[in-house]
């Protein structure tokens, strides 16, 4: 399983790339994995303003719909279009393919975010 | 948790396994729409060994079946496979079944997994005359093979003329891989194929056999995933789904398999009233025109009125787009009609179409 250094991992497997004041969204690899094939991406909408732990999106494979949760707080200032006309995307590089990039509100939250080798553990334990 | 006696045979192909009815089944093994793909296009094998058995048996049998099924039993010839649901007295459904008729004094019944045990209990309590009622669902594995090669690799396997088991008819003795079994040119999945009945732990043999013999012809393993796209887009019914207790089978659209003119059935009354009265709604199947999956429970309104309920609903790999069912108002089942299908509190535009969604290509 691809675990990227250099970003932050939520415990519901999504990623942060922060660059400057933005922060870019997505979901790691163990997520895409064990969603199978991806059909559908519901993106967010933008300008909307998302806490830490709220429905950032919706992404759904053939059997089921999963919500992505924001793992910070900010201001959606872009949605990655690419991914509503080839949601397959995110399986073939769901670190490449961002979902949306947020204006961070509040960077304090990333604290409580892991590392990529802490994440590394944290899958370890998922097994 | 249940296992089929092929359950190391799929955590070896490394099967996405789940938990359905109680039973630990494989739901893809390389992804849910290259199965589906394959057996529309080859073949694909499933281990559909949770289906229960029920041998039903005595000089009363078919007396006994023709008063428990809403189909007429006693017109077919032995040999054949006869599709019938079973209801309440409401009309509403214990079950759909596969009947194999051996003989006017022989028949097996083939259930669904999660409703094997009540539907032994219905039967059991329903029993009069001259007949006995067993449950073997431990002692048969099934096999199924599903698409345009299935008749050319399964004939690899065994001696038995395919091509002279007709649709919906079944061989009882014969040879598959060296194992005796019972064949019938049955499936779920809208295409030409067979379903293979084997002794419970002679599965692997078969399993293994058929994969080999079938490599070359494109045959892979197909997981319950594949399974139900592929009947969703044959608009083949699921229990549970389009069919029941409180849903009738004239509303999920099984007219032709309900016999109103035969004596007495359980559920008649109440069916001939509602085939009287009209029915109030019925299955309808829709393609979404607008941004979204359908998923089973989702509302249907029209406007701010509630007109129904999708049954079923995923995104269709034959036809690229998103398709479900529904138990829609009769006044919304017209093919061309459109109405809202409400996915996470938002309305998104469905339009109605003719079922079903994939069309049959059945050998007859």
């Amino acid at each position: 399983m691809k675990v990227l250094d250099g970003l932050y991992y939520s415990k519901e497997h999504e990623w942060v790339k922060v660059e400057g004041g933005k922060a870019y969204v997505g979901i790691t690899d163990y997520a895409q994995e064990s969603l199978g094939e991806i059909v559908f991406v519901e993106l967010p909408e933008i300008g909307s303003q998302v806490d830490a732990g709220d429905v950032l999106g919706v992404v759904e494979s053939v059997k089921a719909a999963s919500d992505i949760y924001s793992p910070i707080s900010g201001t959606v200032i872009e949605a990655n279009e690419a991914l509503a006309d080839d949601p397959a995307l995110l399986n073939e590089d769901p670190y490449e393919n961002w979902i949306a990039v947020l204006e961070i509100t509040d960077d304090s939250m990333l604290d409580e975010l892991m590392d990529a080798s802490a994440y590394e553990a944290y899958l370890a334990e998922e097994e | 948790m249940k296992k089929t006696p092929l359950y190391d045979h799929h955590l070896g192909l490394n099967a996405r396994m789940t938990d359905f009815g109680g039973w630990l089944l494989p739901v893809e093994y390389t992804g849910i729409i290259e199965e589906h793909k394959k057996v529309r296009s080859a073949a694909g094998l499933f281990d559909v060994s949770h289906m229960g058995e029920i041998i039903v048996k005595g000089k009363d049998a078919e007396a006994f079946l023709q008063e428990l099924l809403t189909n007429d039993i006693s017109k077919a010839a032995d040999g054949k496979v006869i599709y019938s649901p079973m209801c309440y007295e409401d009309g509403g459904v214990v079950d759909d079944l596969l009947i194999y008729k051996y003989s006017s004094e022989y028949f097996l019944l083939v259930t669904n997994a999660a409703n094997t045990d009540k539907d032994f209990e219905w039967i059991s309590e329903h029993a009069k005359g001259d007949m006995e009622a067993v449950n073997v669902s431990d002692s048969w594995a099934l096999l199924a093979i599903q698409g345009p090669c299935a008749e050319s690799i399964l004939q690899k396997a065994t001696y038995c003329p395919l091509a002279d088991i007709r649709f919906y008819t079944f061989v009882p003795e014969i040879n598959v891989c060296g194992v005796p079994a019972m064949i019938s040119r049955t499936g779920y999945t809208g295409e030409d194929g067979f379903e293979v009945y084997i002794p419970w732990d002679k599965a692997p043999e078969v399993w293994e056999g058929l994969l080999d013999l079938g490599r070359s012809l494109g045959l892979v393993p197909a997981g319950l995933g594949a399974r139900d796209t592929l009947r969703l887009e044959a608009a083949l019914p699921l229990y549970g789904h389009e069919l029941s207790p409180d849903i009738t089978p004239l509303e999920a659209g099984l007219g032709a398999f309900v016999k109103l003119g035969k004596d007495s059935f359980i559920g008649k009354e109440a069916l001939l009233r509602q085939h009287a009265a009209g029915l109030e709604r019925k299955l309808t199947g829709f393609v979404m025109t607008g941004r979204g999956i359908p998923r089973s429970g989702y509302d249907i309104m029209d406007g701010e009125r509630k007109i129904g309920f999708v049954t079923s609903g995923s995104y269709s790999p034959s036809l690229g787009q998103n398709i479900g069912l529904a138990m829609a108002d009769i006044g919304y089942s017209e093919p061309g009609t459109e109405f809202d299908v409400i996915i996470r509190d938002k309305p998104v535009r469905a339009r109605t179409l003719e079922l079903p969604f994939y069309r049959k290509k059945y050998r007859k």
